[in-house]
């Protein structure tokens, strides 16, 4: 692009902490940001996580700041509930088409007062909650959502399914429920793009043999984390599902399909190892008396104060790891019983324990394939975002002016995952810098 | 029609009113098995096989299946269905080993045979519907267990005829019968297999688990397809009753022989006499047909 004009205009996909934080250091430098997010609301997986490993800090109070200034940015223009349709052009000058998915809630109007979920009589399972809370039919994803206007799911809503209650039309004060919105498609020019869209996790569904989705005190860790959540479902009580008592054993499962080519996805999910003992560390202070226990093949503990953390929840906590695997789990008299090996001594374990957590694979957005082929990138084996280069060029893509952030390149924890964010946020500038000559300020 | 069917050694001896249940429900059905001329044993033992040697008896009998002009061979013991299934999988996708195999046995065969089990079979020949009308005793009332073991469910890829972790044929097909399956954990855990012969303690413990389990989750007894099974969680049944308080015997059923039942047929010649927990008292609270094929 050397000697010629491009837009410094940059386009991030994604509003997890990747994104967020590209886009951030991106307007922060000067330039105009368009950020666009598939969720009603930003801040991504991490939104719903209750603390960080490996300082224990609360993620939504470290969060909460970056979504508000991002919210508030004056060059940071956010569609949520809006996906990238259609990508033309090529560096210097990309036409974006967004998809904007109808809310039926005229955000324009919408003060955020949330009088409409209040009264919403329609309830289902939430998927913020992971599926162990529950949501209305009109909702945001949090309380302290960015930005704080709701959308109707029509899967739920009772006027959408039978014709008949618009109760939040009536109650709302600005008259700001539409119900004939339609998706509408608005188009942006930019120079850059940041593809932030972050990962999923592997299906419950395909967990047979641990009793994932069949036995209700089998939980999935982000369920976990959404029980240890002060904001969650149980305001941070860790309760079984089945019953509400307080689980005295808690076995935790890592690499669950995670290394397990066979059944599986081949490669380390990279951030069981530390969640699970933050999960097994929170779960002895918030239940003292209990005991945790952690299947593991091995731990992995690379980064910064990783491998203290690992070794306080051992020492400290008394955390029980047994080296080995799960084979079966299974509910029997009210209890959650776990038949696993102990690999180091050779014998068969069998743990009668009141809860279950697995440790499940990080898998690629499902959404991955569909913008890779909008963008004219490559998905690796995986079907994470293929890197130009693995070494030296983790951010760069095939093709020039699209860059990596985050976990949609390959599986990652917070700190990594903002720091490649921010190295992509670098990449995007150096090209600006060349187009633009002086930068902003000699604009 | 003729369906060419391979009995394998234990139906012929040891489980013979699993062969004769076999014979008589599928002629209910208006299906005449047709014993696989000359047939020999499977081997048995696939998974222990370390040469070639070991499939050439169980290709032999799909050579012989396709000598007959047919495509497609029902095999109802479960090791007999797992062992034919992989080694006519190793004739369709292995090259070299097909080369040998059929160098050895002088013969020239693809793995063309499909290797068939009842439940399979039934599906999708006659289909559970279909079957749930043929039904004339309905087994309303009666909980069993489905027990899947191992041979019928692993290896997933080779065998492919259920999911291994949550499998549903055979409770499909126990509920075409008017049976109310009964979920348990247990029922694709292993039994103990040929444990029995080498460490006896350990297959106990096995059977144990499931029995136990399968009861407690409210089965009044268990349905196999596989002698082997059957022979370690019927027998036993005895050693259990003295080892470990508070044990309740449970009848184990042939799949062919509950098939049998529920479509009204004689059950004079089923082999009910050799079970060790004798099944019948059971099935009299069953009412009797009203009409008798």
């Amino acid at each position: 692009m050397d000697g010629q004009n491009g837009i410094p205009r940059a386009l991030v996909i994604g509003a997890g902490i990747a994104g967020m934080q590209a886009a951030l250091d991106i307007a922060n430098a000067g330039f105009e940001v368009v950020l666009v997010e598939r969720q009603p609301s930003i801040g991504g997986h991490m939104l719903q996580l209750s603390e960080t490993f490996p300082t224990l800090d609360c993620a939504q109070c470290i969060l909460t700041p970056r979504t508000v200034e991002v919210g508030q940015h004056p060059r940071i223009r956010l569609y949520t509930y809006a996906e990238v349709d259609r990508v033309e052009g090529k560096a210097g000058r990309f036409r974006v088409r967004i998809r904007r998915l109808p809310a039926y809630v005229n955000w324009d109007l919408c003060t955020g007062c949330g009088l409409c979920q209040e009264k919403c009589p329609a309830k289902t399972s939430s998927e913020f909650e992971g599926g162990v809370g529950l949501r209305k039919a009109i909702y945001t994803l949090s309380p302290q959502a960015v930005p704080k206007k709701p959308v109707i799911d029509p899967a739920s809503c009772i006027y959408f399914l039978r014709g008949k209650c618009r109760a939040c039309e009536k109650l709302c004060p600005t008259k700001a429920i539409d119900f004939e919105q339609r998706e509408t498609f608005v188009e942006e020019e930019v120079g850059a793009i940041v593809v932030a869209t972050g990962f999923d996790l592997y299906p419950s569904a395909e967990l047979g043999e641990y009793g994932a989705g069949k036995i209700p005190d089998v939980l999935t860790g982000l369920q976990f984390e959404r029980l240890l959540s002060a904001s969650g479902p149980t305001a941070g009580q860790i309760l079984r599902p089945s019953d509400g008592r307080i689980p005295k054993e808690v076995v935790f499962i890592q690499c669950v399909r995670s290394r397990d080519p066979e059944r599986g996805v081949p490669y380390c999910s990279r951030i069981c190892c530390m969640y699970t003992a933050k999960h097994a560390t929170l779960y002895k202070h918030r239940v003292p008396d209990g005991q945790a226990y952690i299947f593991y093949i091995d731990i992995r503990s690379a980064g910064k104060n990783y491998e203290e953390f690992i070794r306080r929840a051992m020492e400290e906590d008394g955390v029980l790891y047994i080296r080995g695997k799960v084979s079966r789990v299974f509910a029997q008299d009210g209890k959650v019983v776990v038949w696993g090996a102990d690999t180091l001594s050779g014998r068969p374990v069998e743990i009668a324990a009141d809860l279950v957590v697995l440790a499940t694979a990080l898998v690629p957005d499902p959404d991955a394939h569909r913008l890779a082929e909008v963008l004219g990138l490559e998905l690796d084996a995986d079907g994470f975002f293929r890197e130009q280069e693995a070494n030296l060029r983790p951010m760069e893509t095939d093709r020039p002016g699209i860059f990596l952030a985050g976990a949609a390149q390959s599986p990652k924890d917070i700190p990594d995952a903002v720091a490649q964010a921010g190295g992509a946020a670098a990449k995007v500038l150096t090209l600006f810098r060349k187009w633009g000559g002086g930068g902003p300020s000699g604009r | 029609m003729v369906v060419p069917y391979f009995p394998g050694c234990t139906l012929s001896t040891k489980a013979q009113g699993m062969d004769r249940s076999a014979r008589a429900s599928l002629r209910a059905l208006g299906l005449e098995l047709q014993e696989l001329p000359e047939w020999n044993c499977c081997g048995a033992a696939f998974p222990l096989t370390t040469d070639d040697l070991r499939l050439a008896g169980a290709v032999r009998n799909l050579v012989q299946t396709a000598a007959l002009g047919q495509d497609r061979l029902l095999v109802l013991c479960s090791t007999c269905y797992n062992v034919t299934k992989r080694a006519n999988r190793v004739m369709g996708e292995d090259g070299a080993r097909r080369e040998r195999i059929n160098f050895f046995i002088e013969a020239d065969y693809d793995g063309r045979v499909e290797v068939v089990h009842l439940l399979d079979f039934l599906r999708d020949e006659i289909g559970f519907e279909m079957l749930r009308e043929k039904v004339v005793r309905p087994l309303e009332g009666l909980r069993l267990a489905a027990y899947y073991g191992c041979y019928l469910l692993r290896p997933a890829e080779e065998i492919a005829l259920d999911d291994p972790e949550n499998p549903h044929l055979f409770e499909d097909f126990l509920s075409a019968l008017g049976v109310e399956p009964v979920e348990y954990p247990h029922r694709g855990e292993c039994c103990g297999s040929y444990l029995a012969l080498g460490a006896p303690e350990v297959a106990l413990e096995s059977s144990y688990r499931i029995l136990s389990t399968a009861r407690a989750s409210g089965a009044e007894a268990i349905v196999t397809s596989c002698p082997l099974c059957h022979y370690n969680l019927d027998r036993p049944q005895q050693e259990m009753a003295v080892r470990y308080g508070g044990f309740h015997p449970l009848p184990v059923f042939y799949i062919t022989q509950i098939l049998g039942v529920a479509l009204g047929l004689d059950t004079g010649d089923f082999g009910f006499e050799k079970h060790y927990v004798d099944p019948r008292p059971l099935l009299e609270r069953i009412p009797v047909a009203a009409a008798i094929y």
